[in-house]
């Protein structure tokens, strides 16, 4: 998905009801909106090539 | 004693039997009573409590036992903290209806071990997701410095607390500048840890990848002591570091001698009002620093901090963004819900990106010891405002407040935020970077500029 040509409410709607998280309708255009700014400022992480073999860091003990 | 002396200075008069806890404290919940009703800094008062463990401390002393470095001081949580027998309300309607907590948070123990009293909760931004501490259930805290402003957040309460006189000691967190922030437009002095530093057992979490906790005071000598204090393992938070606490108290003496300062340049020279690059100038200007930096791509490490905060932010709460979305506060609502859908791949590159950019950091500090940035892109704003104007650029005032403090946290890199008063207009505040653990390097360079006069922070 890119931000230029991304549907953004229709995602908002399909990925909302796979979530199961109604989007109640006085909200809809705000969570919309939310999630654009998400998308656009996201999209400066995603063009950004990484080497392969960066890890995320998790803090994980087994024990 | 002065009017309002610092944590250290009371701690002094207490254990040398100068004043009772019970006086000092006393004082200040009088204080309070007179300055929380406009400043609107206190959700939870306890004063019976306080006053009771103030007494138990003076039995204490005159029985010539040991009362702790700091005897009788009085303190506020932001309320995130649990504080044993009050619910946290982290700053939601929603948590109101949570019961009680049945243990205080872990630095909130360590607190009360070394003597400390505490007063009360303080008010912060919903869930700690925002930068103005503007909650529309409990009403926005005020700036002690002009109470039409923000405090900034979403530690506000805890803040202009501090800031006002109320009490000389708070705690807060900071995701993305939660601490560095309100310390800014409030003008005092607020330590945001390395990452995992400090315990952040039994406190309700925002984003559990870049959450920290830390202290606000007004001296610099307060912040060591207390962060030492604050200090050691804690196997209830599994962030927590192994490594033995590092005090910070003994090496203020050492000032800055062979320390490398530079000043970020770049990003963080961009995007704001001229005075706020001043006061990095005046404060780079008092520790002869000339040298200039540039941390890579911090403008994507702010960008990859966004999402990481969309994403586990939302997650957190993602039921009662099912059942009660109306129950939010309106400012944050509409972000929970938007950031529960965020691509799990978005998510997952923003980590790997952190890990890519903490090591292009880590190699800059190979060259300086010490990074210094403006805090904020302005002073405090009116409470109420939407916009700001950066670069000639018309931008929404609440993500963009913390555009220089989140590339920052981001890595967990230690940042005290120094004060600059400037009479006769708002204070700004400048970060003090330093490589991670390495706090106390932060607070030598914070030092040397108190004793020389450039930052301060007396209570308006």
């Amino acid at each position: 998905m890119t931000t230029s040509t991304a549907n953004f409410a229709e995602y908002v709607d399909q990925a909302a009801a796979i979530v199961g998280l109604p989007i109640p309708a006085e909200y809809h255009q705000s969570v919309v909106e939310n999630f654009e700014r998400i998308a656009a400022i996201a999209q400066l992480v995603l063009e950004f090539s990484l080497p392969e073999e960066t890890e995320i860091a998790p803090v994980f003990e087994p024990e | 004693m002065p009017s309002y002396p610092d944590a250290t200075s009371v701690s002094h008069s207490v254990r040398n039997q100068e004043v009772t806890a019970k006086s000092v404290v006393a004082a200040a919940l009088a204080c309070i009573a007179e300055k929380n009703p406009l400043l609107n800094c206190f959700t939870t008062v306890l004063a019976d409590q306080a006053l009771a463990e103030a007494e138990v401390l003076d039995g204490a002393i005159a029985r010539g036992q040991e009362p702790g470095p700091l005897a009788g001081v009085p303190f506020g949580v932001k309320d995130l903290f649990d504080i044993a027998g009050v619910t946290t309300l982290a700053g939601s309607k929603i948590n109101a209806e949570h019961p009680p907590a049945t243990q205080d948070a872990t630095l909130v123990t360590r607190l009360k071990q070394a003597g400390a009293i505490l007063v009360g909760a303080q008010n912060m931004d919903e869930y700690a997701y925002g930068f103005v501490t503007e909650n529309s259930h409990y009403g926005p805290s005020r700036n002690p410095h002009d109470p039409t402003r923000i405090t900034g957040g979403s530690s506000g309460g805890s803040v202009a607390a501090v800031a006002s006189g109320m009490v000389p000691l708070s705690l807060g967190s900071d995701t993305n500048g939660s601490i560095r922030v309100p310390s800014a437009f409030c003008g005092i002095f607020g330590l945001k840890p390395t990452y995992g530093r400090l315990s952040r057992a039994r406190t309700y979490p925002f984003v559990g990848s870049l959450d920290h906790l830390g202290p606000f005071a007004r001296s610099v000598r307060d912040i060591a002591l207390i962060f030492d204090v604050l200090q050691g393992t804690d196997p209830d938070d599994p962030v927590c570091t192994k490594r033995p606490p590092q005090p910070c108290l003994p090496e203020l003496v050492k000032g800055i001698e062979g320390l490398r300062i530079a000043i970020a340049d770049d990003y963080f020279a961009k995007s704001a009002e001229s005075e706020a690059l001043e006061a990095v100038a005046t404060v780079a200007k008092a520790l002869d620093a000339t040298q200039y930096v540039t941390i890579p791509e911090a403008h994507r490490a702010r960008a990859a901090a966004f999402v990481i905060t969309a994403s586990e932010g939302s997650n957190l709460h993602l039921e009662d963004l099912r059942q009660r979305p109306q129950d939010f506060d309106f400012a944050t609502r509409d972000r929970f819900l938007a950031g529960a859908l965020v691509p799990a791949s978005w998510y997952l590159q923003a980590q790997k990106f952190r890990a890519w950019y903490r090591d292009r950091v880590r190699e800059l500090f190979t060259q300086v010891d010490i990074i210094l940035a403006p805090t904020t892109p302005c002073v405090a704003p009116p409470i109420g405002q939407q916009t700001l104007v950066l670069n000639g650029v018309e931008v929404l005032l609440r993500p963009n407040i913390g555009l220089f403090a989140q590339p920052l946290s981001f890595i967990g890199l230690p940042i005290i935020n120094v004060p600059v008063q400037r009479p006769g207009k708002l204070p700004l505040g400048v970060q003090v970077i330093a490589a991670p653990y390495n706090e106390a390097l932060a607070l030598r360079v914070a030092a040397y500029l108190e004793a020389k006069g450039v930052v301060s922070a007396p209570v308006p």
